[in-house]
């Protein structure tokens, strides 16, 4: 789009006088920075707030996944891949940081499929994938340990927290603890589940939604949209990104998915057990699961005292209002995961935010 | 074993004996010329001024080699570069290899030859060295020290920086860390980034002389990119640095590579390029001069002080919004120089 039109699209929400306050929330990490750093959320009108919603992958993860990883890489023999933005999320104890500078062996990769020749260059090594994502992600590790099967590599496995974000969502909705207007639904994972797959939100729980992108004139027409819908009270499901999301998704992604993973009860920071939320390896690749391989004791997880992650992934605070954001929980040694992920919204709003 | 015919640095050409002689009259001596090597402990320098800038710098790059450079052409540019900004004149350059056993001769050569082409180029000469062997393991190839010495013939004023005073950068962000990130990750994709290293002192010297009043700031912007030279200006000050998002040069491709992988490229390490801070009237007359350069075609103005946000770094998006740019906890690539 050119950008003189999305300059005008941007002076329209700037001057949207709202007929009411609303409150709207965005369900994708990659969302919540993306507002932040396009200008588009200092551009809202006066009265719109945007809420952050269960949408960072690494902040929704309990402290219990990285306190089993950390245990397992305590043996020399295996090499932890994971991607960056683990390295600094505290778990009970420590952090995959503090054990890499204390000599465990952990590798940040940019694909799980990096993940294999690592496995073919280390041959006398185990090497672990820590699978943390929602629906996006969850393809792509199903293809490596296809991959994996196919070229024979037996040195890798994967310790997977992978979640689905749908049931996320109506957990948040039928706990009815914060008032939210209508929703920002995510781009990417929508790409592979569909947009069709949000249906509920509107129906069941009468809340209108907008699939968005992740530009500006995305995140505009979203958020321009979203008003409109609810403004004129019409509980709708409304696809603004129809260029990469279709009604029924990415169809050969989910089969994959669903060839290697099946839906369990998966644990949420903040929210607890939410069935059917999570992927765990099928029982016919239990070869490339690095729970069933590794069997570990894991220490009694500990969480950090005081810390709010838990309810500002519900919706119920904002960053500004944990006691511990900007001083205590800073970038550089932080409390809870929400500030050191790369789309954890106390780290937008540290890091970007005015 | 296939390569054993391949001349590798041996611990012995540390050692002080033979070998290591051998590689300083056939080598060293040969590539970076006959003055870059004292028989007696120090080197005598002519220094006709009362101040001289002095500056030192370790450089542990890896890969060692990428495109647009090496670590020996860093090693020089980034020495030579410290100095310019400063606003003198660099001369002298001191040389100090560590190596580790088993590296290529090949290599080391080539490494030592481009220093000499740059040290050409830049026109300062490299006058004393040391070099030290490490044993297999325990270092990496090649790690290179250079100090410098560069005379304060023409210094810049360093007068207030006041609101509305221009932000101009030399250059394109990011494209040093980029190249030396995707090299290092193997990413097929980016085959036409190159890092920008380069000496800016030739640069320098002639905005230097058509607006020495009128520049109150020259700094590098190298390790933390862009935003963290803007930070350290307008840290505890009563004004703040705006840049306006559409008006930074970057280039596509790693604007691009950026986008995929989460960084920003204004937090990105540049080896060639300075942001200067100067009075709006003379922008454009520092612009032009810039771009009289190859290391200066794409200057541009990118922003502005101003009384806006005290002590803060920010960018305009395109749309009109602000976000902040705060400094990193930590350089977002280890190693990138």
């Amino acid at each position: 789009m050119r950008k003189d039109l999305v300059k005008s699209l941007g002076e329209k929400l700037k001057n949207k006088k709202l007929l009411r306050e609303l409150r709207i929330m965005e369900v994708c990490g990659t969302h919540t920075m993306e507002f932040f750093k396009t200008g588009v959320k200092d551009i809202f009108p006066e009265g719109l707030t945007l809420i952050d919603g269960p949408g960072c992958p690494v902040c929704v993860t309990a402290n219990d996944f990285l306190d089993r990883a950390i245990e397992i890489g305590k043996d020399p023999k295996i090499i932890i891949a994971t991607f960056g933005d683990m390295i600094k999320v505290p778990s009970s104890y420590s952090s995959l940081g503090k054990e890499k500078s204390e000599g465990m062996d952990i590798r940040i990769v940019y694909s799980p499929l990096d993940c294999l020749s690592l496995a073919e260059e280390n041959p006398d090594r185990e090497i672990i994938f820590l699978s943390v994502g929602f629906e996006t992600t969850a393809p792509t590790e199903a293809i490596t340990i296809l991959e994996a099967q196919k070229r024979g590599i037996k040195n890798f496995s994967l310790l997977s927290s992978n979640k689905l974000t749908v049931p996320a969502v109506e957990t948040l909705l039928s706990l009815g603890e914060t008032k939210i207007d209508g929703f920002i639904l995510p781009g990417h994972v929508s790409a592979i589940i569909g947009a069709n797959a949000w249906k509920s939100i509107p129906d069941n729980f009468n809340k209108p939604s907008v699939v968005a992108g992740f530009e500006a004139q995305d995140l505009i027409t979203g958020t321009l949209s979203l008003i409109d819908l609810i403004e004129s009270n019409q509980n709708e499901l409304k696809n603004e990104y129809k260029l990469i999301v279709r009604d029924e998704g990415n169809v050969h992604a989910q089969k994959l998915m669903y060839d290697v993973f099946e839906e369990t009860d998966a644990e949420w920071r903040g929210i607890g057990v939410i069935p059917g939320s999570g992927l765990k390896i099928r029982e016919q690749y239990k070869d490339y699961d690095a729970a069933l391989k590794f069997p570990v004791d894991v220490p009694e997880t500990v969480e950090h005292k005081g810390c709010r992650c838990g309810e500002l992934l519900r919706g119920l605070i904002s960053p500004y209002e944990c006691p511990f954001f900007g001083k205590t929980c800073k970038p550089e040694h932080a409390i809870g995961p929400c500030m050191v992920s790369s789309e954890g919204p106390c780290a937008a709003y540290y890091n970007y935010g005015k | 074993m296939m390569n054993d015919n391949i001349k590798k640095i041996q611990p012995g050409h540390g050692s002080g004996g033979k070998l290591m002689n051998e590689m300083i009259d056939k080598t060293i001596i040969e590539i970076l010329g006959p003055d870059s090597i004292q028989l007696d402990d120090s080197a005598i320098l002519d220094v006709s001024a009362s101040k001289i800038a002095f500056t030192t710098d370790t450089f542990v790059v890896t890969p060692i080699e990428f495109p647009g450079g090496n670590i020996g052409t860093l090693a020089i540019n980034g020495t030579v570069n410290d100095l310019a900004v400063m606003g003198a004149t660099p001369k002298y350059i001191s040389c100090g290899l560590i190596l580790e056993e088993g590296f290529a001769f090949e290599d080391f050569e080539r490494i030592l030859k481009s220093m000499k082409q740059e040290a050409d180029a830049a026109g300062v000469s490299i006058v004393t060295g040391d070099t030290k062997v490490v044993p297999h393991g325990k270092g990496d190839k090649i790690y290179i020290n250079t100090t410098g010495i560069g005379i304060m013939e023409n210094p810049i004023q360093r007068n207030e920086i006041k609101d509305g005073d221009d932000i101009i950068v030399s250059g394109t962000l990011g494209d040093h860390g980029m190249t030396i990130m995707a090299k290092r990750n193997d990413l097929k994709f980016s085959s036409a980034m190159k890092s920008d290293c380069t000496y800016l002192n030739h640069m320098i010297k002639d905005i230097i002389d058509i607006a020495k009043n009128d520049i109150k700031f020259i700094r590098d912007a190298t390790r933390g990119g862009a935003a963290s030279v803007l930070n350290e200006i307008v840290k505890n000050k009563e004004f703040g640095a705006k840049l306006i998002e559409s008006d930074i040069p970057v280039h596509e491709e790693v604007e691009g590579i950026c986008e995929i992988l989460g960084l920003d490229p204004l937090y990105v390490a540049n080896e060639g390029k300075i942001i200067v801070i100067c009075s709006k009237d003379k922008s454009q007359s520092i612009i032009e001069t810039m771009q009289k350069h190859k290391q200066g075609i794409d200057a541009a103005i990118i922003g502005e002080i101003t009384s806006e946000a005290p002590g803060k770094a920010f960018v305009e998006t395109f749309i009109g919004g602000k976000r902040m740019l705060p400094l990193q906890v930590e350089e977002q690539l280890p190693r990138i120089c």
